[in-house]
């Protein structure tokens, strides 16, 4: 009663690194309220799948292990979370902020009457005060998010109802384990007490998903590449940059949009959230949205042929030139002076 | 093939992609009076799949629902310029202040109220909320299954319909029973353009409560042209539970609202040079940057 839950995704047998995320920060938060932390598993052939759970301070792993439930389909899942919570009732939610996480979490969240707020960008615990009803709330989650565009930011509590939801986009949370030898326990549940036969009436006919190859997120540097790259060829000038002296290769919103790059390299506030040591920009003007996912790297080079664009603001490192000129001579010189 | 009846959930939003510096006040804060007022965009890419399907089953209807101010009869007019039949405007003080569980409650409310409704569609998610809730919301308030991320229909058979999802890597094609509730991605088709023909036959739809604020005497407009009156429902149309409407309706409340400000550092410029660049170069493999 009154714990956190992680409702985990997994990827062929393996818990995302979203959901381990979460973990990391439902162990901090739970530490803070002095509870427990528990992840709800659903899905099939789960057997030692708690032990991936455990080292990130998991003390309960609920299993739904069911041939029924290979794939994720909005109506099983929402059916065994929401009777879950309903036995368990959780004082705090937490998913990923994926397509996953984002059917899942509303449907669960209006099933059991309670808030949910998506893409939060940092949790907290605090207190309240509601003066006009005179009442005083302790221990509430903080979920902290950009509103509005990206242009302010809101910090959004659910005083009343439990439990208090919240989803979260892959990479704003650090991961980290918290002890190797960590014990929890399991418990598996009994499908059938939790599903209807009618809770499978949407059926999947076709799924064609690539494991994710780009691997943006845990990079220790980064070439991003924005819409004054101009093109997919001159985007591989930064491929040839990033391959050169070990990097990944990330992209803005306006480049993926205009098919310079692929999704998965999208950086910033509606993709990923990285913190590299070595965060090099090319062509991208820095709007809000964008900064809000990489302004915790370490150092920030910016090349843009405008000296007045937003990104120089939070450079370390500032070239003024176009961009294709600047990035052959930095292939050509890290090659010079690393032979 | 049976003609159906297609509820599209329709949203006037800022157009908060385009902040820019007039759109601040002095004190930081966001002048909302100053962002243009827009359908919101994944809701068109909704309308033109409903669209799509009213071209492909005859007698299929396409009606909007909005819930918003009296100016969000806007979004209603613009649909009928593209192609939908009838809409509706769902306005009263009772909704204000809604989160996305009470204004998904609402909306609920309003599509039992149209009755017999085969399929709802809505844009994934609004571009001044991006939360992707109300949809989902709907569908569990309706006790429907939803299809979420949709960016095509490949078949409409039997009291099914059959989706393509577009997913972070990948596609999923999902067969799912009619009535349901269908949120369309912007990756799907853009909305057609207004039509000629529509554009001047509903050029004068109003709702009352605009037919009572303008200055002109459109009374026999409206009594020979029906279809130019845009319904407008307040709490009272609509069979619910005021519990569950609005500011008491809903579980999460905005606790503090920021401005974001960035820290400024004192960046070094780098000559963008031969020199200017090796020096760079030189300089980030030996204090072990690179390398
Ligand atoms: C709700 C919402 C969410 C968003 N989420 C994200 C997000 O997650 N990530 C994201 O990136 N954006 C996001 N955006 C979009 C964001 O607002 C910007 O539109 C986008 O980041 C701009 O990308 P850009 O800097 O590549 O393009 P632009 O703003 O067009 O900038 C191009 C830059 O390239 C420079 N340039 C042009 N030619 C050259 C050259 N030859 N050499 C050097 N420099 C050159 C120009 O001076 C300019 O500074 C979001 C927007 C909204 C409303």
């Amino acid at each position: 009663m009154n714990n956190i839950f992680v409702i985990c995704e997994t990827e062929n047998g393996k818990i995302s690194d979203v959901s381990l995320e979460l973990l990391t920060k439902g162990r901090s938060l739970a530490n803070e309220l002095k509870c427990q932390l528990e992840a709800l598993v659903i899905g099939d052939h789960l057997a030692d799948i708690e032990k991936q759970l455990y080292p990130y301070g998991t003390d309960m792993v609920w299993v739904a292990d069911d041939s029924r439930l290979v794939f994720y389909s909005t109506l099983p899942y929402t059916a065994i979370a929401v009777q879950l919570f309903k036995e368990q009732k959780p004082q705090i939610v937490l998913l990923g902020a994926s397509s996953f996480g984002r059917d899942l979490g509303p449907r669960v969240s209006s099933a059991l009457a309670s808030g949910l707020t998506a893409d939060c960008t940092s949790l907290e615990i605090g207190d309240h005060e509601d003066k006009r009803a005179g009442k005083q709330y302790t221990h509430l989650l903080y979920q902290i998010r950009p509103a509005f565009g990206g242009n302010i930011v809101a910090t959004i509590i659910n005083p009343d109802k439990r439990p208090q939801m919240a989803t979260v986009r892959e990479g704003v949370m650090k991961k980290a384990i918290h002890n190797e030898n960590y014990k929890g326990k399991r418990t598996d549940l009994d499908v059938s007490k939790y599903v209807k036969d009618d809770d499978f009436v949407v059926k999947i006919i076709e799924r064609h998903i690539e494991s994710s190859k780009v691997n943006i997120k845990n990079a220790s540097i980064i070439v991003a590449g924005g819409y004054g790259v101009g093109s997919k060829e001159n985007f591989d000038l930064l491929a040839q940059l990033a391959e050169t002296i070990g990097a990944e290769v990330g992209a803005s919103r306006a480049a993926v949009d205009a098919g310079f790059a692929g999704h998965d390299r999208q950086i910033g506030q509606t993709g990923v959230t990285v913190r590299p040591k070595l965060y090099i920009a090319c062509g991208i003007s820095g709007q809000i949205q964008h900064i809000a996912g990489m302004q915790d790297s370490a150092m920030i080079i910016s090349i843009n042929n405008d000296p007045g664009a937003p990104i120089n603001k939070i450079a370390d490192y500032v070239i003024t030139g176009d961009l294709t000129e600047v990035l052959p001579k930095m292939i050509k010189y890290y090659k010079k002076n690393t032979k | 093939m049976k003609a159906l009846k297609i509820v599209v959930l329709a949203k006037q939003v800022p157009d908060t992609r385009n902040v820019g510096k007039d759109a601040m006040k002095a004190d930081g804060t966001v002048n909302r009076a100053a962002l243009p007022a827009i359908f919101n965009p994944e809701d068109l890419n909704a309308l033109e799949q409903a669209l799509r399907v009213k071209d492909q089953i005859p007698g299929t209807k396409v009606i909007l629902l909005t819930m918003g101010p009296g100016r969000a009869a806007e979004v209603i007019r613009e649909g009928l310029y593209r192609g939908a039949d009838e809409g509706y405007l769902l306005t009263d003080r009772a909704f204000a202040g809604a989160d996305t569980l009470a204004t998904s409650y609402a909306l609920a409310c309003a599509i039992r109220k149209i009755n017999d409704v085969d399929l709802i569609f809505a844009g994934r998610q609004a571009i001044d909320g991006d939360t992707a809730q109300v949809g989902p919301q709907v569908a569990e308030k309706m006790h429907l299954p939803q299809v979420t991320y949709v960016e095509e229909i490949t078949e409409i058979k039997k009291g099914k319909i059959t989706l393509k999802r577009r997913l972070e890597r990948g596609v999923e094609s999902v067969e799912c029973p009619m009535p349901c509730v269908v949120t369309v991605n912007g990756s799907a088709p853009t909305c057609r353009p207004r039509n000629a023909k529509a554009l001047m036959k509903y050029k004068h739809a109003r709702t009352v409560t605009e037919q009572q604020d303008s200055s002109e005497d459109y009374i026999t407009l409206y009594t020979e042209r029906p279809y130019l009156a845009i319904p407008e429902w307040s709490v009272n149309d609509i069979e619910s539970d005021l519990q569950q409407l609005g500011l008491t309706g809903s579980p999460t409340k905005v606790k503090k609202i920021e401005n974001i400000v960035f820290q400024a550092k004192e960046a070094r410029k780098i000559e963008s040079n031969d020199e200017g660049i090796e020096d760079l170069m030189k300089e980030l493999i030996e204090n072990h940057t690179l390398g």
